[in-house]
């Protein structure tokens, strides 16, 4: 990828962030025009900061890495992020925005009156973001790492310097604005590309994509290895050039033939692959990879467990979304709770529009970067195809313009998610820092997600989210569709659903990312744990709720009457003399 | 496998912590119900019944409900030492703490008269079950201001003078503690009713001004002066709304603005507005008129008595869990001990009631820490500072 370019990409995306943060404060200078300055946000503009926040590096970049390494069975990750916010929109959304929460640990207080609870889902908050945040920092890692070559861990150290500065200084002003753009910014740069990659693929016959077990070599590749890896193969492989070590003996330069079997392939060797060669695959910790079943669902590889392991993805990202810290923060920026729906709808749109660009690049990424396979680097497919299949000075603008668009996503989401996280960070966890100390509160929530970071470092993106997104589901899906819909909850039973539920869901997310059960049933269970933990959430509620009867909230009757009705009713019949809330 | 240990072993030093942490807070909580600290055996009893007077006060400080009543009875059993013990409103059970629950049903029926009579009145209870320890009970009422309130309940195996005697002492006390909440009550009313009769409180000079700069354009220009009678007629509409006591962040600001056009009106070119408002922060949540009197007092002292060119700003920012708005003119400013006066109560019928009236409501509403935060001296103009939290447990806004 050429450095120039991409370097480029990244600068103007900051330059342009930095700029309509700090511009885009509507100033007017008279009277006049006060009725503008002082307008809501209208639910357009605010379904497009909402997707610019949520399109994370998971989504530009995670999920055609996992398409093109996996098949079609990873489709389920765009279905599922999307599908998430019409949970969000039937069962949550303007009720949300009429609790008058500003975070979840502010709706567990509106509902439940209860101060404990509040504590609790304000750590569960944070253990969500800390998780969210650690796949965001590896994919700034992962960009940074092919634009300038710098490790891993300095792009994510990088991000979370500029986002901390930011924050600090008082930056992202008008947060709305930036975040819409981002959204445009990042539609266009997966857009435009897709166009010019069409084009080529045209122009190169179109070859069908491969669909069946193994891909092949379009063109003449040379592949670098920075790791050593093993290859089982079952026929012979040419080589034309092969330098480094190869079965423990050096290799300069000249042609080599594979033979079926085993081999070992030393860290820093270099192979050259004639056009039309299938690609070896490299083996997998757990065993063979099968990666037989490419297109047809179910059948994949990685997971032994197809099945189990599909209905755990769809469960956490379709009921993790409305736990999100991020996501439902911005949901306050909605004057009411139609505003908020109507929002929802909109994102439903924006986010459609978004994933179905995704895929094409993990088919396009297996027709033309399978080389990828062999390295491991899946999650680099959207930044190279754009070189790769067009060339010259516009295959480097359009690889600028990918990269810009990935840096604007973990730029986004991490900027977005450090805000939220710091704000339960002061208010709830760390109260003794007072609340004028937000800014301070900026440190930790950044630094426990970067250290992590370099430490874990074998995560695909997109499965890392899944975790926060199981996490979610299990502790405050739960409590926003109970303390939605049912006025029998109570604190002690809020209590014990967010600790079961979302606890035994943070455990086996913590035993998963350090690499605890590697392969078999309790790998699996522990790596898609939103199957059982769920359902363990909702049943903890409801049964302790129902052991504790007479804990229900002392004005949970008017705290419901005003999540469902709309906002014009309530305040009409709001009692003249009703006191100033919570002080007797 | 190494990875799989490690983890193991952080997860019980976590187990391990918080186990730690429980039991010694367990301790520590034990600790101070039973101080074992110096002194005679008679004074260490005395201060472990005061102490466990003072634990069951703050419940009772709320008034007698289910709830508190079942908190206060559990501290307040240990107190006479009796098998166990009821608090009750005039005629059913609250709260039975300790043993024989079934006798609810029986202490129920001597409650009426004990209410009524205002003295305590005791009573022997029958059992089919041989072990049950409640053969023996004491009403005694309770009462807040004269007026019954509810009894309390003691029961013993036998007879007792002491148990009597110790039952109306406590009974004496609680009731003592409910007076206090009835007084609790009593004057958060009473700051509730100033704050609303402080919160109309639009300047009389501010109607006569608006109404003299509409009848000067009446003839002249009857177009803008139907516009800004329109203005006045939605100003004063929204300043003496009846119910709610919140709005949001929008609501304030556009009464602002027609309260801007009509001061426009006044002073024409002379004022200069500035406006930056961060529109994510325009859904908050804030006490009724509490921006508006801001903005008058920096129009008073940036306009009325300066005589060149007055300009103020207004921002509001997102500031994470909290708005802030800023409200700066570049007026006279002020004496930052007059101001303080003036913050105080102190400052004379004149001038900057406004000010004290909302500083006294938000603290009132957020607590101390979010009063104004006002920066001026004499001749620097004033830059006034309001920070309110996005979410406060029960303020909504009534639209």
């Amino acid at each position: 990828m050429n450095q120039t370019y991409g370097i480029a990409g990244v600068s103007a995306v900051v330059l342009a962030t930095v700029l309509v943060g700090a511009l885009g404060l509507r100033v007017s200078r008279t009277t006049s025009d006060f009725y503008v300055a002082s307008r809501s946000v209208p639910p357009r503009l605010n379904a497009c900061a909402v997707s610019g926040e949520y399109l994370s590096a998971a989504s530009f970049l995670g999920v055609a890495g996992l398409v093109l390494a996996q098949g079609a069975d990873m489709l389920w990750f765009p279905i599922g992020y999307t599908a998430g916010f019409l949970v969000l929109l039937v069962f949550v959304a303007a009720p949300l925005r009429r609790s008058g929460a500003y975070t979840l640990p502010d709706f567990a207080e509106a509902r439940l009156e209860s101060r404990a609870v509040r504590r609790i889902a304000g750590v569960l908050v944070v253990g969500i973001g800390w998780l969210y945040l650690l796949p965001q920092l590896r994919g700034a890692g992962l960009t940074l790492r092919l634009l300038t070559g710098a490790p891993g861990w300095f792009g994510g150290l990088v991000v979370a310097a500029v986002v901390t500065v930011a924050v600090a200084a008082g930056g992202m002003r008008s947060i709305t604005f930036v975040q819409a753009f981002q959204y445009w910014l990042k539609l266009t740069a997966l857009l435009v590309p897709a166009v010019f990659l069409l084009l080529a693929w045209r122009a190169d016959r179109a070859p069908t994509p491969v669909w069946d077990e193994r891909p092949v070599f379009q063109r003449a590749t040379q592949v670098r290895l920075d790791h050593p890896l093993t290859l089982t193969l079952d026929e012979p492989v040419r080589v034309t050039a092969a330098s480094g070590t190869v079965d423990g003996r050096p290799r300069d330069g000249g042609p080599l033939t594979l033979g079926p079997g085993t081999h070992r392939v030393g860290a820093g060797t270099t192979l050259r692959f004639p056009p039309g060669t299938p690609v070896p695959l490299p083996d997998d910790e757990g065993g063979r990879a099968a990666p037989s079943s490419w297109a047809r669902p179910l059948s994949a590889g990685r997971e032994q467990h197809g099945l189990y392991a599909t209905y755990g993805l769809i469960l956490a990202t379709f009921l993790g979304t409305m736990g999100l810290p991020h996501v439902v923060v911005r949901f306050y920026t909605n004057p009411d709770g139609r505003a908020a729906r109507r929002t929802t709808v909109v994102v439903l749109g924006l986010l459609g529009a978004f994933y179905l660009l995704i895929p094409l690049y993990g088919v396009l990424g297996r027709l033309y970067a399978p080389d990828l396979l062999l390295t491991g680097d899946t999650d680099a497919a959207v930044l190279v195809l754009p070189e790769r299949l067009v060339g010259g000075t516009g295959g480097h603008l359009l690889g600028a313009l990918v990269a810009g668009g990935a840096c604007a996503a973990f730029l986004s989401t991490v900027s977005g998610l450090t805000l939220s996280v710091a704000g339960v960070l002061a208010q709830d966890v760390l109260p003794a820092l007072g609340i004028r100390h937000f800014r301070l509160a900026t440190l930790p929530a950044i630094a426990v997600p970067t250290a992590a970071g370099a430490v874990v470092s074998d995560l695909p993106v997109a499965d890392a989210v899944g975790l926060a997104f199981a996490v979610s589901a299990s502790s405050f899906c739960p409590l926003l569709v109970l303390g939605i819909w049912w006025r029998g909850l109570t604190p002690p039973g809020a209590v014990a659903g967010l600790l079961l539920g979302g606890g035994s869901a943070l455990a086996a997310v913590t035993v998963t990312i350090a690499g605890g059960a590697r392969s078999g049933w309790l790998h699996t269970l522990l790596a898609w744990p939103a199957v059982w933990s769920v359902p363990v959430g909702f049943a903890a509620m409801v049964l302790v709720s129902l052991a504790t009867r007479t804990r229900i909230p002392a004005n949970a009757a008017a705290t419901m009457a005003r999540l469902h009705l709309p906002e014009t009713l309530t305040g009409r019949t709001a009692p003249a003399g009703s006191p100033p809330g919570g002080r007797p | 496998m190494s990875v799989l240990g490690a983890v193991v072993l952080a997860l019980a030093g976590l187990a391990l912590f918080a186990l730690g942490a429980v039991l010694g807070h367990a301790g520590a909580r034990r600790q101070q119900e039973n101080p074992a600290g110096p002194g005679t055996p008679v004074e260490r009893a005395t201060f472990h019944t005061l102490h466990t007077a003072s634990l069951a006060a703050p419940p009772l400080r709320a008034g007698l409900t289910p709830d508190t009543a079942r908190k206060a009875a559990r501290r307040l059993r240990p107190l006479l030492g009796t098998v166990a013990l009821a608090l009750t409103d005039e005629e059913s059970v609250l709260a039975w703490d300790g043993v024989g629950d079934h006798h609810r049903a029986e202490a129920e029926a001597r409650l009426a008269h004990a209410v009524r009579t205002g003295r305590p009145q005791t009573f022997t209870l029958s059992c089919a079950n041989d072990t049950c320890p409640v053969r023996w009970g004491v009403v005694a009422p309770l009462g807040a201001d004269g007026r019954a309130a509810g009894a309390l309940a003691a029961f013993a195996d036998q007879e007792s003078a002491g148990v009597v005697r110790a039952a109306e002492e406590v009974a004496r006390w609680v009731s003592v503690q409910l007076e206090l909440a009835e007084l609790d009550r009593a004057r958060s009313s009473v700051i509730e009713a100033e704050v609303r009769a402080l919160r109309a409180q639009i300047s009389p000079h501010f109607v006569y001004n608006s109404l003299a700069v509409i009848a000067s354009f009446v003839r002249t220009d009857p177009e803008r002066a139907r516009e800004l009678l329109l203005e006045f007629a939605d100003f004063t509409r929204y300043s003496f709304r009846r119910g709610g006591d919140f709005t949001t962040l929008a609501e304030e600001l556009r009464s602002i603005e027609q309260y801007l056009e009509l001061a426009r009106a006044r002073f024409g070119r002379r004022l200069e507005v500035t406006l930056r408002i961060a529109p994510e922060v325009l859904p908050v949540t804030l006490p009724f008129l509490c921006l508006q009197p801001l903005v008058e007092n920096a129009l008073r002292h940036g306009l009325e008595e300066a005589v060149d060119r007055g300009r103020i700003t207004i921002v509001a920012e997102d500031e994470g869990t909290e708005a802030r708005v800023v409200i700066e003119d570049n007026g006279v400013g002020m004496d930052p001990q007059r101001l303080r006066e003036i913050l105080r109560g102190a400052g004379g019928p004149s001038a900057g009631i406004g000010l004290s009236n909302v500083d006294m409501r938000l603290r009132q509403v957020y607590g101390d820490g979010h009063g104004l935060v006002i920066e001026t001296g004499v001749g620097a103009g004033t830059k006034i500072t309001v920070r309110v939290p996005k979410f406060r447990p029960g303020i909504r806004p009534a639209t």
